[in-house]
């Protein structure tokens, strides 16, 4: 039993120094740790400005606002939703994926560009078949030759077009 | 009185650009000579027409004619002469006026060549150039108006053009002033680079209309205008370089780019141009690609008049914003309709734009240009959709959502790292053909000692593994790059006997664009490193301190000394200047000035305090101080490394482009040019 209750102190003052340290962590957040947070807050108000760096007055107000949320001990995922509830999504530096209609603008570019992409090799593959009469018509340079032949003859072509 | 005289001469000018249109059509299909004649000279003379009314907006403006709005809008009388001149690209009215003064001049300029053989042109680039002229005008008389006065009706004060009845003249007092932000030399020419780019790429449109529309469809039109490809691109680039120096000296976040809309708009013809400069090459050396140069003209076009709209309207802030505006449609639907009509061109002219030869293999430099071309497309498709998307999101879930640097630098930058390792390929390649043999034996020495420069770099200078491939792929292509000139230089000097510095200029004298594309490729280089720096390395921190007290970041101590604040009452601005001592181990280096300018509008500007080195830059901003007191204060520092090396580049950029652009006489042309002159001589010895 007395252990028991040895074992009851020890915690308690354990747990009693820790709210302690943490009480004095409790000073206000440093600029630093603010901006961290700001950096990924785009300003309401003013157009495509990250709140880190805004100068207007309501903007100072919220960096306020984020200290003093980061000194009550909110995570940085509560602030930015804090932010998202009370301004909507615009807050945020890219679209969330959060909702469906979102994930348009991660899928469409990667799939114009894979488009375009195999619209490409397609065509070049069309384009290097060999197609034996014409290709020896019109043949230009040797495929055999070393490439600093090859550079060499390039050079003087074009030098011989100079003159 | 000078209002309505400008207004008047605007809407002349803006009938004779219609008749120049109409004329130009009706003379080319009915084959008339002397129609086509009356056509280029209607649009010859709105230039002049135009300068007139420009003069009368520029003599408003620069006497304090705060009666018309649009004077009083970007000008006060507290504003030297030079920024009231300036300020005619100020605001939106006066930018159309100036895009329509610039257009004009441009398409002059081009239809007083010699015609000769490509005469059959003409016509279709008068159509062309005038058609976008009207467009302008249009905006500027009948929807942004720079001659609007205030009246005083029954006692409320309104903007109208002419004299409602009974109202008298309203003049105030004062204007508001230009924004102080705009007041910056760097963006007092910005704009107007911008939109000499902008409004060149419209000439070499205009060609490759008339190329499509008359089935001359073979490279002439691109050799008309390879050099108003280049100056366009010229001015673009220069534009761009000046607004991230303006950014990074005014706007006061420790960056040049910040991928605004705004900017995104400008940025986005260059993508184009600068695929457009690579692809021509191919049909240029090879016969091919021709529907692909047309649509890349088709789509820079595009692209400038889509710019010019967003960079002045800030519509797209909002559906709404976009919808009331009453230039926002009118810009939407020209833009969509000289698209389809361009693109349907291209379809009508599909089997004339048949390649001339085959594609030999997947390693030739053609191909690798087009690999080029589908990257600088990929970056455009990024930009335009992350651009678009806040609009579209908006219109459909009613959300506003923001996209901003982190979305466009995740998704472009592995395509830039790909455009940089082709810019250390493709100029190893050669056309019609290699193979992965070639390629390897040309570059293998160069990659070694790129490796080489990495490991260096990873035992020495950092670990961060993007940054580590950045520094490879940079190394990679400077190495090849200058292996490049010193081969030419060498085969020439074999050749032809010279000195190695002499065979080097005659080499690059006679190949102007490819000598200077690769200077170009050395300064994006440059400019690459610099930008590795700020987005990798860049270091920041933010604290208070009361005066004697300092602050560590790197290796810098800085101790604050004071603050100190007053009026410029003329200037209409409250300054606070803060003294910042600058040490580094113990030794001084030097005194710093962040600065804080308050203008009485209520508009604030942040001047850095900046200490520039080819190492880093340290850039001090002033944020908060305590009024009364004024011995605390509270900066905010950045320290950017290799970040000079952006500026250094952006110099060596320009000056390949100009290198690259610089008129060569060709020898046809010199011996005529020489002819002349001697008979000239004759003439005036005879006399």
């Amino acid at each position: 039993m007395k252990k028991i209750f040895y074992a009851f102190v020890f915690i308690f003052i354990l747990s009693a120094l820790f709210t302690g340290a943490a009480f004095a962590q409790g000073d206000l957040p440093t600029d630093d740790e603010v901006n961290a947070v700001a950096h990924q807050l785009y300003c309401p108000v003013c157009q495509n400005t990250p709140l880190d760096v805004c100068p207007t007055d309501a903007c100072r107000d919220w960096r306020e606002q984020i200290r003093e949320m980061l000194a009550e001990g909110k995570t940085e995922d509560e602030i930015l939703q804090y932010f998202v509830d009370q301004f909507g999504d615009r807050v945020l530096s890219a679209p969330p994926v959060s909702t469906k209609f979102n994930w348009i603008i991660y899928i469409i570019p990667p799939l114009i560009i894979l488009a375009g992409a195999i619209i490409l090799f397609r065509s070049l593959k069309e384009w290097t078949t060999p197609k034996a009469a014409e290709a020896a018509a019109v043949e230009v340079g040797s495929g055999s030759s070393s490439p600093s032949d090859d550079y060499v003859a390039r050079f003087e072509e074009e030098l011989k077009k100079q003159k | 009185m000078i209002a309505e005289f400008g207004y008047g001469i605007a809407l002349v000018s803006f009938l004779v650009a219609v008749y120049s249109v109409v004329a130009a059509v009706y003379g080319a299909t009915r084959k008339s000579a002397p129609l086509v004649e009356s056509a280029r000279r209607a649009m010859l003379l709105t230039f002049p027409l135009i300068t007139l009314s420009a003069s009368a907006l520029l003599y408003l403006l620069v006497n304090n004619h705060f009666e018309v709005s649009f004077v009083y809008e970007v000008t006060s009388i507290s504003m030297p002469t030079y920024l009231k001149v300036t300020a005619w690209w100020g605001g939106q009215a006066g930018s159309l006026l100036f895009w329509s003064w610039l257009l004009a001049a441009f398409a002059s300029a081009v239809t007083l060549r010699k015609w000769d053989r490509d005469i059959e042109f003409l016509p279709w680039v008068i159509m062309v150039s005038s058609v976008t002229l009207v467009f302008f005008l249009g905006m500027v008389i009948f929807y942004e108006n720079p001659f609007t006065r205030f009246w005083l009706v029954n006692g409320n004060v309104e903007p109208h053009m002419f004299a409602p009845a009974g109202a008298t003249v309203f003049t105030p007092q004062d204007g508001n002033g230009l924004n102080p932000l705009l007041r910056h030399p760097g963006m007092v020419i910005h704009p107007p680079m911008l939109y000499l780019g902008f409004v060149s790429s419209v000439i070499p449109y205009a060609f490759a209309m008339a190329a499509l529309i008359t089935g001359r469809t073979d490279d002439r039109w691109i050799r008309l205008t390879r050099r108003w490809s280049l100056w366009a691109w010229l001015f673009l680039s220069f534009g761009l370089v000046l607004g991230g120096r303006w950014a990074y000296d005014v706007l006061g976040w420790g960056g040049y780019w910040g991928w605004d809309p705004v900017e995104i708009a400008a940025f986005m013809p260059w993508l184009t141009g600068t695929a457009f400069l690579h692809s021509v090459m191919i049909q240029e050396k090879r016969g091919l690609l021709k529907h692909w140069n047309m649509i890349l003209v088709i789509l820079t076009y595009a692209l400038v008049i889509f710019g010019t709209f967003l960079t002045r309207s800030g519509v797209l802030s909002s559906v709404h914003a976009f919808a009331n505006s009453p230039i926002g449609p009118l810009f939407m639907t020209f833009v969509s309709a000289t698209l389809i009509a361009s693109i349907a061109l291209v379809i009508y002219r599909w089997p004339d734009l048949r390649g001339e030869t085959e594609m030999k293999s997947m390693l030739s430099r053609e191909a690798l240009f087009l690999l080029n071309n589908l990257l600088f497309m990929s970056v455009l498709v990024i930009c335009f959709w992350g651009v678009i998307f806040p609009l579209i999101s908006e219109l459909f879930t009613g959300q506003k959502v923001t996209v901003g640097p982190p979305f466009y630098e995740r998704a472009t930058a592995p395509i830039f790292a790909g455009l940089m390792f082709l810019m250390g390929v493709a100029p190893l390649s050669a056309w019609g053909h290699s193979t992965v043999k070639t390629l390897g034996r040309a570059m293998w020495k160069s990659a070694l000692m790129a490796l080489v420069v990495t490991v260096v770099l990873f035992a020495t200078y950092t670990k961060n593994i993007i940054a580590l491939i950045g520094f490879f792929l940079i190394a990679l292509v400077l190495l090849v790059t200058f292996q490049e000139f010193w081969r030419g230089a060498r085969a020439r000097q074999r050749s032809q006997k010279e000195n190695f510095f002499t065979s080097l200029s005659r080499l690059m004298g006679r190949n102007r664009r490819r000598y200077g594309g690769y200077i170009i490729h050395i300064s994006m280089m440059l400019m690459a490193i610099g930008i590795l720096g700020i987005e990798i390395f860049q270091v920041e921190t933010q604290g208070t301190l009361a005066a004697g007290e300092s602050i560590q970041i790197e290796e810098y101590k800085l101790v604050f000394q004071d603050v100190a604040s007053w009026d410029n009452n003329p200037q209409q601005v409250n300054y606070t200047r803060a003294t910042i001592k600058v040490y580094e181990g113990g030794q001084y280096l030097g005194d710093l000035h962040p600065r804080k300018d308050m203008y009485f509008s209520g508009q604030p500007m942040s001047i850095p305090g900046n200490r520039s080195t080819l190492r880093d830059d340290l850039y001090i901003l002033l944020v908060d101080w305590q009024p009364i007191s004024s011995t605390a204060a509270t900066f905010k520092i950045f320290v950017n490394p290799l970040v000079n090396w952006l500026w250094i580049g952006s110099l060596l950029f320009l000056l390949g482009i100009i290198f690259a652009a610089w008129p060569d006489q060709d020898p046809a042309e010199e011996t005529a040019h020489r002819s002349i002159t001697r008979h000239a001589n004759q003439a005036s010895a005879a006399d």
